[in-house]
């Protein structure tokens, strides 16, 4: 098993008291829940804690200012993974490149809401844990921000100092405030901060506002006109490197040796030697490494001194360079004694070029898998990362967009967006997918009919299924028969639609009339769904056709009832009840051969009930022989019609 | 489709609506109000889209709604309507129908009437789903099969009509005033007469092929016989009440279920419907154009509207142009509405020249030049 590289967090569980007992706990997709006991087999006092605590690593998804990122960059996702396979590389990478930078908008959009609630906030507690997420916020997009510079953009030499130094310059955003405040005050040139003004410039590379700044300086000092005047060529002198020009990289270097040159000389001529700034300023154009180290404060951090001591010792240096001098930047950077951050190791990573390695760290560092999933499934769009396989069997980025949407979905509201991230994990989503969804709880018929239409979406049919099965019996329960078949229309579940046909017949056997007319008389096609469905419709219809006194019409249909076996065998006995009335009108219904096909059914229900039942009272036998009696007598004498009436030869 | 942009909002919005400005003033809306839902604890809030008029460019960003106040609300927002200018009722999940009161001068909100277990199950809370209002009436349906007619300013239910569906009602709609159509989850319109005292509907009106589902209706501002519907299909259907059976039109609309239909309240040969397939579909019918109206831009289906009926006789001009039976004279465009595609567009509500929508990504998108 792998080390632990940090020490794992505590979280004390309040009302727990571990000398006497135990914590036991069971896991669950994204927390844990723990409850005291004593892991005994018996035994046990009264008392205790009586409840269980639910422990939440994440509580990010819950904020609701970071809610917006997470909806944000779901969107940003679903646009990535539509980007079509076929086009090459080349032109992809522009894209990819916006789409990163979509990404980190995002986060600083958040970042800047997150800043105005701390700061506008009255509670202590509340504006602290602002401040950290700000904090860790700051950093996420800080490695996003070189992640994007060194491997989606994956400048070349001679562009990778400038890109790094945007990205300098965009993380210390002080020096234009500090600046600023300097230009307005009445004498800018003898304000304190003026010179850490100028050399802030200087070591961000931005020479022109430097030479601006200085021009207020040199209008005080006219007597050593000449020796800004030096300075400032020196600085407008500077190449920079311009990938669009058809410069390139030797010429560039040549140029740039060659003013490097002149500089030294002006330092050796002792050119500033009565101005100490200047003189300065002069060494760091050089390189002068123990001067930068001297401005520690201004460049604040190894990353920074990094990027400057690139700019003016190797700007052509190559990618494949940079973290030797990374390393040693950040050596000389920091004390020996400090004990490098999880940031710091985090860009060290980078600048070597190990992704893998970022990715871990990142994991370990932060408290949800919202970066890393991210940020890994876009190198993967970039086709950076590697695709060697995880002992779980699926990728790297696969793997954390699992976790990350698993995360998601125990949330009560943002479960929908994790059903896009498992679309797009093309091994295990599926399944994931199959098992969280059918785990949403439906309290309204409108999620779940949202819930079903995601299953449909997928042909989950085994998902529809189930759900549809738990709302229709929820139906049931409270009496609507309505919403229950709609259910298990959609569905198409025929055991329950007999069930709930079934509830029908019942209800018509026990008070003598349908309830729910409206719905059985308006079944239309989904009657075909079952055949206990089927028959009440035709039943009802029967009904409806007596109603109407279209004797003739009913009798067909209660024949056909019982000849084409739809209707259920404990049911003929009501049904031949019913036609009772119609045999005993005057005019013939039945035809004679639809009363020997009565008869018939009759005589297959009687000779089933020849054995007498001992449970049943005598009462009811009675009434069932005179029932059956009186059916006989009507049927005979409707037969002798019947052969009369069609033996009768008009004349 | 320039000017729309999202506003993210940490709530699945369910209801957005716009509040009425008084017809005689030609002011374009500028406040709205949201519900939640499907959040542990679910709000009402009022937003503002600050002053309207002049604005510089065409393009330029539209102002973001900004909160003005909100309030917890138990249960999810399965309806809200304005009722006036100050007060706005909402269903609620958990069977309660609540009237808000919106404090002007402090910008808060407040409750001010609830009924508690308005619908309601034997044992168990149902799921109120739909309100229309005809102030001081309030009429309310729910998964409960019942249909309640409440006053506003007074405590108890003015009537009930108890069973008055075996399924779930979803939506409702006033006729007239004494008329009410309702459709249902087993695919039926039903329409109620409130001088009836019975509990039976006056008139059933249902496809003849599936029994799908119906989740919104709409009727024509202008001529209270002609009714919009959708449902689970995403089809579209155009009814006319007076006459038989049958919708007059059925179109394709969307992939999945529409949630909401409306039609342009003072320009009614526009429609617009929104579903869960995360698409919002401005319909534009032009009657007795002679050359075909092409759209400027954006993405445009033209549907082929099958009608199943032609038009009674009667005077040409009286007929409204979605009853249009010939669909040569009549010309059908669609536009979507959305920039690209989103989750489920839960609601929308379309008022003058200013559309609104809540999705379930969180969103609201606000449109302040729809094109009608």
């Amino acid at each position: 098993m792998e080390e632990v590289d940090v020490e794992p967090t505590t979280t004390p569980i309040p009302g727990f008291d571990s000398n006497q007992k135990h914590l036991g706990f069971v896991w669950g997709p994204g927390d844990i829940l723990v409850y005291e006991t004593i892991y005994k087999a018996s035994g046990g006092s009264a008392g205790g804690c009586p409840f269980v605590h639910e422990v939440r690593k994440d509580e990010d998804i819950y904020s609701p200012i970071l809610r917006k990122l997470f909806n944000e960059s779901h969107h940003i996702f679903v646009g990535l993974q539509r980007i079509r396979e076929d086009l090459p590389s080349k032109n992809k990478k522009p894209q990819f490149v916006s789409i990163s930078k979509n990404y980190r908008s995002v986060i600083r959009a958040c970042m800047e809401e997150l800043q105005q609630v701390a700061v506008s906030t009255q509670d202590a507690a509340l504006a602290t844990q602002y401040g950290n997420q700000v904090s860790i916020l700051l950093a996420v997009e800080l490695i996003w921000n070189l992640c994007e510079v060194l491997f989606i953009d994956a400048a070349p030499a001679g562009s990778l100092v400038l890109h790094l130094l945007d990205w300098v310059r965009l993380h210390k955003a002080d020096v234009d405030e500090k600046a600023r405040e300097v230009l307005a005050s009445e004498s800018p040139a003898e304000h304190q901060a003026y010179w850490d003004v100028v050399i802030s410039y200087v070591l961000q590379g931005r020479m022109d506002e430097a030479r601006q700044v200085l021009v207020k300086q040199a209008a005080l000092q006219p007597a050593a006109r000449a020796m800004f005047k030096l300075l400032d060529n020196l600085l407008m002198k500077m190449p920079i490197f311009n990938p669009g020009e058809t410069q390139t990289l030797t010429e560039f270097d040549v140029k740039w040796r060659h003013w490097r040159e002149e500089v030294d000389r002006c330092l050796q001529d002792q050119s500033f030697a009565s101005n100490p700034h200047l003189e300065d300023i002069c060494k760091i154009l050089v390189g002068d490494e123990d001067v930068l180290l001297e401005h520690k404060e201004l460049l604040s951090t190894w990353y920074h001194f990094l990027v400057t001591r690139l700019l003016f010792s190797h700007p052509t240096v190559k990618p494949t360079e940079l973290h030797y001098y990374a390393q040693s930047s950040m050596h000389m950077f920091l004390d020996t004694r400090s004990v490098p951050e999880p940031l710091d190791s985090i860009l060290l990573a980078a600048f070597e070029f190990d992704i893998h390695q970022v990715i871990k760290d990142c994991s370990i560092a932060l408290n949800n898998w919202w970066f890393v999933g991210h940020l890994t499934d876009l190198l993967d769009h970039c086709k950076l990362l590697q695709s060697h396989n995880l002992h779980f069997g699926s990728n790297l980025r696969e793997f954390l967009l699992l976790e990350y949407a698993s995360g998601l979905f125990t949330h009560h509201s943002l479960w929908q967006l994790a059903v896009d991230y498992f679309d797009h994990c093309p091994e295990f989503g599926r399944v994931y997918l199959e098992l969280q969804i059918e785990r949403v709880p439906l309290d309204t018929e409108r999620k779940a009919l949202k819930v079903i239409r995601i299953c449909e979406q997928r042909q989950m049919t085994e998902q529809v299924r189930s759900i549809c099965k738990i709302m229709a019996k929820k139906a049931l329960r409270n009496n609507r028969l309505g919403s229950a078949l709609s259910w298990s229309i959609r569905a198409k579940d025929a055991a329950f639609a007999t069930l709930i046909s079934e509830r029908f017949l019942q209800d018509y056997c026990a008070k003598g009339t349908f309830s729910d007319l409206d719905l059985i008389d308006n079944l239309g096609p989904a009657m075909l769904l079952s055949d206990r469905l089927t028959f009440l419709g035709k039943y009802r219809e029967f009904h409806r056709l007596y109603g109407e006194k279209r004797f003739s019409d009913a009798a067909k249909l209660l024949l056909s009832l019982m000849t084409a076996k739809i209707a259920p065998r404990s049911f003929w006995m009501t049904l031949l009840t019913d036609a009772l009335p119609l045999l005993e009108q005057k005019e013939v219904i039945f035809s004679a051969d639809q009363t020997h096909e009565l008869m018939f059914c009759l005589e297959e229900l009687t000779s089933e009930k020849s054995v007498p039942n001992p449970d049943r009272p005598m009462q009811d036998e009675d009434i069932e022989t005179t029932k059956i009696e009186l059916l006989r007598l009507a049927l005979a004498r409707n037969l002798a019609m019947a052969i009369v009436k069609e033996g009768t030869v008009e004349v | 489709m320039e000017g729309i942009n999202a506003k993210y909002v940490s709530q699945k919005i369910s209801k957005t609506r716009w509040r009425p400005v008084s017809s005689s003033s030609l002011q374009q809306p500028d406040i709205f109000a949201t519900g939640s839902w499907d959040n542990e604890d679910n709000k009402i809030s009022i937003w503002s889209i600050g002053e309207n008029g002049i604005s510089s460019m065409d393009d330029e960003f539209e102002g973001d709604p900004q909160l003005v106040c909100e309030h917890k609300h138990n249960g999810d927002v399965l309806d809200l309507q304005f009722l006036d200018q100050d007060r706005i009722v909402t269903a609620s999940s958990t069977g309660a129908v609540i009237i808000f009161r919106h404090h002007h001068n402090s910008q808060t909100l407040s409750v001010s009437q609830l009924w508690e277990r308005a619908h309601h199950y034997p044992c168990d809370n149902a799921p109120c789903t739909g309100i229309v209002c005809n102030s001081p009436e309030i009429v309310t349906v729910g998964e409960d099969g019942r249909i309640i007619l409440f006053r506003a300013d007074q405590e108890g239910v003015l009537r009930t009509i108890e069973n008055a569906d075996s399924s779930t009602i979803h939506a409702v709609t006033f006729l007239r005033t004494t008329e009410i159509l309702t459709v249902n989850s087993i695919g039926q319109l039903k329409i109620w007469d409130f001088r009836q005292q019975g509990n039976e509907p006056s008139q059933i009106l249902s496809l003849t092929g599936d029994r799908v589902p119906l989740h919104c209706v709409d009727r024509h501002p202008n001529q209270q016989h002609i009714v919009a519907t959708g449902g689970q299909d995403g089809m579209l259907c155009i009814w006319d009440v007076r006459q038989g059976n049958m919708p007059f039109s059925l179109m394709e609309a969307h992939s999945a279920e529409m949630w909401e239909v409306h039609f342009h309240p003072s320009n009614p040969d526009h429609l617009f419907s929104c579903s869960e397939d995360g698409s919002l579909l401005h319909w534009e019918t032009s009657s007795n154009s002679d050359t075909p109206s092409f759209l400027q831009g954006g993405r445009n289906t033209s549907i082929v509207s099958r009608s199943a009926l032609a038009p009674a006789g009667g005077n040409q001009s009286l007929i409204s142009s979605w009853l249009t039976g010939d669909s040569s004279k009549g010309r059908l465009e669609t536009t979507h509405m959305l920039p690209s595609q989103t989750l489920s567009v839960n609601s929308l509500d379309v008022l003058g020249q200013c559309l609104v929508c809540g999705t379930d990504g969180e969103a609201i998108y606000v449109n302040r030049r729809v094109p009608i």
